[in-house]
């Protein structure tokens, strides 16, 4: 009986598979992480899609839009089962979102073979924009090494002639140091990778940064990590005797939490909440809007232009998604108002792009808030796209 | 040689803290035999408090001590509602009961405080650092956790070893009938124990707020440190975990600091820097094997089991 029942609803599978996709809903998975401590920076993104999809009117190219979202549980091996999960059982047209390069990795054959189209919302692994390049995989954020190359730059800017390099030891952590290593004059004086994303104890590194005397600390700490970071930064004595350099360190998730304690410290972005344009005064604005009590952060901020990005292609294509070459060229064109300002996708599809350098201040209102300060570099594009071997 | 000095008072400030985690684990597993798996809910239960606390009064030092007696009243709730059902029961039903109280903690304070986090600031006479030898500096408030985990440690032994409770204590760790038996009140006997323990990780946690922030999960990976420890120092044993607890610090934080450099002589400086971090915090874990081939009850076993 059971063999029986099994059979018939594998017969059934079979049919409505293909009925499925005459419906023609489109279909995006979105994979970030939802649980846990950095559950902050998945709820950041899915807000912004979910504001995406309202400004979209829930529809792309006429067509009406389900996202499902994913949690990876801040883990490589659950977002891959996720994304398993999300071609083989949701058959998704799209795919975006990830947080976190080592998730991303983890997660990225199954998606390059089934020739789903994915969206980088966040993570930015040098493979991918490099070797591992793919004509269906796009991103809305940029490289690694881009965001501390542009710091680098920075640093040379003001004079600062040693530095010491902090960050945590995983794909992303080693991209950030050898990034603002590779654009930086002076000479790199120390380098420490810690234990990701267990340890939070930062007092071992601080003392040898300490010992070291360099002109400046760089450190990468991604989420909750930054605020432990900056705190134990001030409480070894450290803050107004060495200056501090920042990658994705203070955004609006983490600068509520590190207050004062973030004041004055730089930070290079290509997205910051003030950019004057008006795709972004209306995603700025509108998100408040939407919810209050909280700031869209450069997360936000990918994932909606990841969201457009998408919305963009569908509509050009008119929702004809088999046609994969049609969609590709699509997306390659970027054809939507980008947050950021508009942008180009150079040959490994991660974007040509301005960085900015961000600083805290306090508003009329004593709240603490970024701003941009200057723009670092213009139109900068990776350094591996030459071993992208994509046209 | 102030580099050294200032990592070997990291790795005493880090092993104490760990001290104070594993002193409520050995006591509750050594006296009641009970595995709390929730003892890291205990820990971050005090860095909530002690951070609702502090915003409310105003003072830090006035929502530690509020939050270390909130904690003290959760953990006796916690046995008296929970954990008296899991006595003289199998090892594996304690841990999937205080497995639930975990998810059950976690929920709460989600619900309570919302998923973002909390932050402790510390008063500006403890957010500095201070000349304690010349030419070496060090955090103020990283010395005062140390002066008040030995202070507690000397509380506890003399709690233990010199007082009437702590006779009873004991006692009731070896006989549970024949001290109940003798017209001691053992059930209150052990309220009181699993209050102190609580109160302890209570402690640790409202103490590591400030370096690490206040948020949900924040036990679990200490935690497993914290029975690392228990098993190193021997099961029920203050005296082991005090020993073994300065050990597990000094490994790790020695091991993070001067691991790197001794591989970079012997591999290049880039495999040196990926791969040390993972090899110096697999130590503890083979400090931990070691022990347990050469003495597998602990290196301060606190009796016959």
């Amino acid at each position: 009986m059971r063999k029986a029942l099994l059979a018939a609803s594998a017969a059934l599978l079979l049919v409505a598979g293909p009925a499925m996709a005459q419906q023609k809903t489109i279909k995006i998975g979105f994979v970030s992480t939802f649980s846990g401590p950095v559950a902050v920076i998945g709820n950041d993104m899915r807000n912004s899609v979910e504001l995406a999809l309202d400004h979209l009117g829930r529809k792309m190219g006429g067509l009406p839009v389900e996202v499902i979202y994913e949690d990876d549980g801040f883990k490589p091996e659950v977002g891959k089962q996720k994304t398993d999960k999300l071609i083989e059982s949701d058959k998704v047209d799209f795919i975006s979102g990830y947080i976190w390069s080592n998730v991303l990795l983890a997660s990225l054959k199954p998606i390059v073979d089934s020739k789903t189209f994915l969206v980088i919302a966040n993570a930015g692994p040098s493979q991918i924009a490099g070797e591992l390049c793919s004509p269906t995989v796009f991103s809305t954020s940029w490289n690694n090494d881009q965001t501390p190359q542009a710091m680098g730059t920075y640093m040379n800017q003001k004079g600062v002639k040693s530095v010491f390099l902090i960050g945590p030891n995983y794909a992303a952590g080693k991209d950030m140091l050898a990034g603002v290593a590779s654009t930086f004059k002076g000479k790199v004086i120390g380098q420490e990778l810690t234990t990701w994303p267990a340890q939070l104890d930062f007092s071992a590194e601080l003392a040898k940064a300490k010992a070291a005397k360099p002109d400046a600390i760089f450190v990468f700490y991604p989420g909750r990590a930054g605020v432990q970071f900056l705190t134990q930064y001030a409480q070894a004595g450290l803050k107004g005797a060495i200056p501090l350099y920042t990658a994705f360190t203070i955004d609006e998730l983490s600068l509520p939490l590190q207050k004062e304690l973030a004041l004055g410290v730089p930070g290079a972005q290509q997205w910051v909440n003030d950019l004057p344009n008006e795709a972004n005064k209306k995603f700025v604005a509108d998100y408040i809007k939407k919810y209050p009590g909280h700031k869209p952060a450069f997360y936000g901020a990918q994932s909606y232009d990841a969201i457009m990005l998408i919305a963009s292609a569908v509509a050009a294509t008119k929702g004809k998604l088999d046609d994969k070459a049609a969609v590709q060229k699509a997306l390659e064109k970027a054809d939507f108002k980008s947050v950021r300002g508009n942008f180009k996708f150079g040959k490994n599809h991660v974007p040509i792009q301005n960085f900015y350098l961000q600083d805290v201040v306090k508003d009329a209102k004593g709240d603490f808030v970024l701003k941009t300060v200057a723009t670092i570099v213009k139109d900068n594009q990776d350094i591996h796209h030459a071993k992208c071997p994509m046209k | 040689m102030t580099l050294f000095i200032e990592q070997c008072l990291n790795g005493l400030q880090f092993g104490l803290l760990l001290f104070l985690l594993a002193a409520g684990l050995t006591l509750v597993f050594g006296i009641m035999d009970l595995v709390n798996l929730a003892h890291g809910s205990l820990y971050m239960i005090g860095a909530y408090f002690a951070a609702t606390f502090a915003a409310w009064t105003g003072s830090f030092v006035l929502g530690a001590v509020l939050a270390l007696g909130a904690t003290l009243m959760v953990g006796m709730a916690v046995e008296v509602i929970a954990m008296r059902r899991l006595y003289g029961r199998d090892h594996l039903d304690h841990v999937l009961g205080t497995f639930g109280l975990i998810l059950f903690f976690d929920e709460s304070v989600r619900l309570i405080w919302g998923p973002e986090g909390l932050s402790l600031p510390l008063p500006s006479w403890l957010n500095r650092s201070v000349q304690i030898l010349p030419g070496v500096n060090y955090s103020a408030y990283r010395l005062a956790i140390i002066v008040v985990t030995l202070t507690v440690a000397a509380f506890l032994y003399v709690l233990v070893m010199r007082t009437r409770i702590g006779m009873l204590i004991r006692a009731g760790a070896s006989n549970r009938e024949m001290v109940g038996a003798l017209g001691v009140n053992i059930k209150l006997l052990y309220t009181l124990v699993f209050g102190l323990g609580a109160a302890l990780a209570g402690l640790a946690g409202l103490m590591q707020a400030p370096i690490l922030t206040v948020q949900i999960g924040m036990g679990e990976n200490i935690l497993i440190l914290a029975f690392v420890i228990t098993v190193i120092g021997g099961i029920g044993s203050i005296r082991g975990a005090l020993v073994a607890a300065i050990f597990v610090g000094f490994i790790d934080t020695l091991g993070r600091a001067f691991f790197p450099d001794l591989l970079r002589m012997v591999l290049s400086p880039a495999a040196a820097s990926t791969a040390a971090p993972a090899l110096s915090s697999m130590m503890i874990y083979l400090l931990m094997a070691i022990v347990l081939v050469v003495k597998p009850e602990g290196l301060f076993s606190a009796g016959n089991k």
